[in-house]
């Protein structure tokens, strides 16, 4: 049911918008679509021996893409790119199971009730791509 | 009145309620419109006493697929009036058919040459022109659009010159659900001596078309918006252009004879429909065509006129909670394709929220990535309708919308 998308953890999240703007001098911005709906996330990140410092995120998405590029905002400061890709799985095992044991973040289970719509996943998804591809790019340079 | 939705309703499985009464109301027919009876029982018919190749086997059922194969194209021939059923070829949908011609016509054309499309199109009739841009190096021009969500076709005066070889552009939108004044597209081509190829995707399933009176040269269309199958569309060209065109895609069927060292093709419209095609598809869009032709389309047309006008009147009367219609105001040079959006909330949500209610409509950028950005938005709503959808569809979809912009919405916090 569709309706069950929508419950108030997720609206808060995404209410809360946390890291929501732009970073004055950002080693690293990227700026990362979904084809399938539009969303796009502008992510601006700072790092430090290989870690998030400092993260700002600008989102026009919608409310589950919001709601994950806030987690970031939250939670992104001191991961590196191999902690991010164990996060990235753990949240697609908990997209594809509808449960995951490895969730490294409590504010991640909201999206438990994403599980019954795979079009949606990739709305959740787009903001940590757009942290793993942020540390591609500062790899790759 | 002899056209009654709710009747023909009652031919579409999926459409009927479950045994607790429940329905979908499906409202995203511009994506693609559900099945009737009728074409599944021609396809399985087919599939089940006629199935076999075509154009090749001498026995018996080989003639029968044949038939069925090339009375699908009779009756395609007749629907859009074409001038003989030679100028009729099949093809996979019609972003296959827009591609067909951007392949086959576009290698006559050269650097220098323009293709002028708009920024109402559907993806499907702007990646093709730019794959050929950077193939060939002719220059890709588009016609903005009004800030209703219409092709601006003042500027064909500025964007129509010599180098004009080919305008492309949709009949109908996919988004907005505005029609395209064909009448000055054409006059424009015509003062150049440019060809033109309409998008007719969204408006096959209208009704029977008329294409010698348009007085186009390329028709797309595409069989799963118009009650057939998918996996199967048409590209209707004039004989005498079709026969001056390469070939898009080698293969079977599309030859005369084939020697190691070369190739004679075959006429068209053989020459455009290499290896087997989609026979049962064909048969099933024949039955849909058919089902469409057996319909009072003037009256169709008159009732989708009025759903639609109820539709925009609740849009507009749910202005107060941030609700706008995204394109045409009113009814009049549109068809029965509405966009909205809804201050504060992601036509995504939108669209999902609304399926709690089982309405199926589709929010995003609907293929039309430049159209959004021309209208200033990432997204719209969409809801499009269909000869089955009826008052109660768009009450329902009102209230729904209502229920999303009320709690979900930002108007007014």
């Amino acid at each position: 049911m569709s309706g069950d998308l929508y419950q108030d953890r997720l609206l808060e999240l995404a209410a809360a918008a946390t890291g929501a703007g732009r970073l004055e001098d950002p080693d690293v911005t990227v700026r990362l679509d979904n084809p399938m709906c539009g969303d796009r996330i502008t992510l601006d990140v700072k790092l430090a021996d290989g870690k998030v410092a400092e993260v700002a995120h600008e989102t026009r998405a919608c409310l589950l893409c919001q709601a994950a590029a806030s987690v970031i905002g939250a939670h992104a400061i001191g991961l590196d790119a191999a902690h991010l890709a164990e996060i990235r799985a753990g949240v697609e095992a908990l997209l594809r199971d509808g449960e995951s044991e490895t969730l490294a973040w409590h504010d991640l289970d909201a999206f438990a009730p994403v599980h019954g719509h795979p079009s949606r996943y990739s709305c959740v998804l787009l903001p940590l791509d757009a942290l793993a591809q942020a540390f591609e790019e500062i790899g790759a340079s | 009145v002899t056209f009654d939705p709710l009747k023909i309703r009652k031919e579409f499985p999926l459409l009927r309620p479950d045994r607790d009464g429940r329905r979908i109301i499906y409202l995203d027919n511009a994506a693609t419109a559900q099945v009737p009876e009728a074409v599944l029982a021609a396809v399985a018919h087919h599939e089940r006493s006629s199935r076999a190749n075509v154009h090749r086997g001498v026995y018996r059922l080989a003639e029968a697929a044949t038939r069925a194969y090339e009375n699908a194209r009779d009756v395609i021939a007749g629907y859009v009036n074409a001038a003989t059923r030679e100028e009729i070829v099949f093809t996979s949908g019609a972003t296959a058919s827009l591609n067909l011609v951007a392949h086959s016509l576009g290698e006559t054309l050269q650097a220098g040459d323009e293709v002028l499309i708009s920024e109402l199109e559907h993806h499907s009739n702007i990646v093709p022109w730019q794959l050929l841009r950077d193939r060939r190096g002719i220059t890709l021009k588009a016609l903005p659009a009004t800030p209703d969500g219409r092709i601006d076709l003042d500027a064909l005066d500025r964007l129509v010159n010599r180098n004009t070889k080919l305008i492309a552009v949709t009949h109908v939108s996919n988004v907005t659900g505005a029609v395209t004044d064909v009448a000055r597209v054409v006059a424009a081509a015509r003062s150049v001596g440019a060809r033109v190829l309409l998008d007719g995707a969204q408006a096959a399933p209208h009704g029977p078309l008329d294409v010698q009176d348009l007085d186009v040269d390329f028709y797309a269309l595409t069989g799963h918006k118009m009650y057939g199958p998918n996996g199967i569309g048409v590209l209707w060209a004039r004989r005498e252009i079709l026969e001056t065109m390469p070939p898009f895609l080698g293969g079977g069927e599309m030859i005369r004879s084939v020697t190691i060292a070369q190739t004679e093709f075959a006429p068209p419209p053989a020459r455009f429909e290499a290896g087997t095609p989609p026979i049962a598809n064909a048969v099933g869009l024949a039955a849909a065509a058919i089902w469409i032709e057996d319909k009072d389309t003037d009256e169709a047309h008159a009732h989708l006129d009025r759903l639609t006008g109820r539709l925009l009147d609740g849009l507009a009367v749910l202005g107060n909670r941030g609700v706008r219609v995204v394109g045409p105001l009113d009814t009049q040079g549109r068809y029965a394709t509405a966009s909205f959006d809804i201050e504060g909330v992601h036509p995504h949500d939108v669209c999902q929220l609304l399926d709690a209610r089982n309405l199926c409509l589709r929010g995003g950028h609907h293929c039309a990535q430049p159209l959004m950005e021309a209208m200033g938005v990432t997204g719209t709503s969409r809801a499009s309708l269909a000869f089955y959808s009826s008052d109660e569809d768009i009450d329902l979809l009102l209230n729904g919308i209502e229920d999303v912009a009320r709690k979900f919405g930002s108007a007014g916090k």
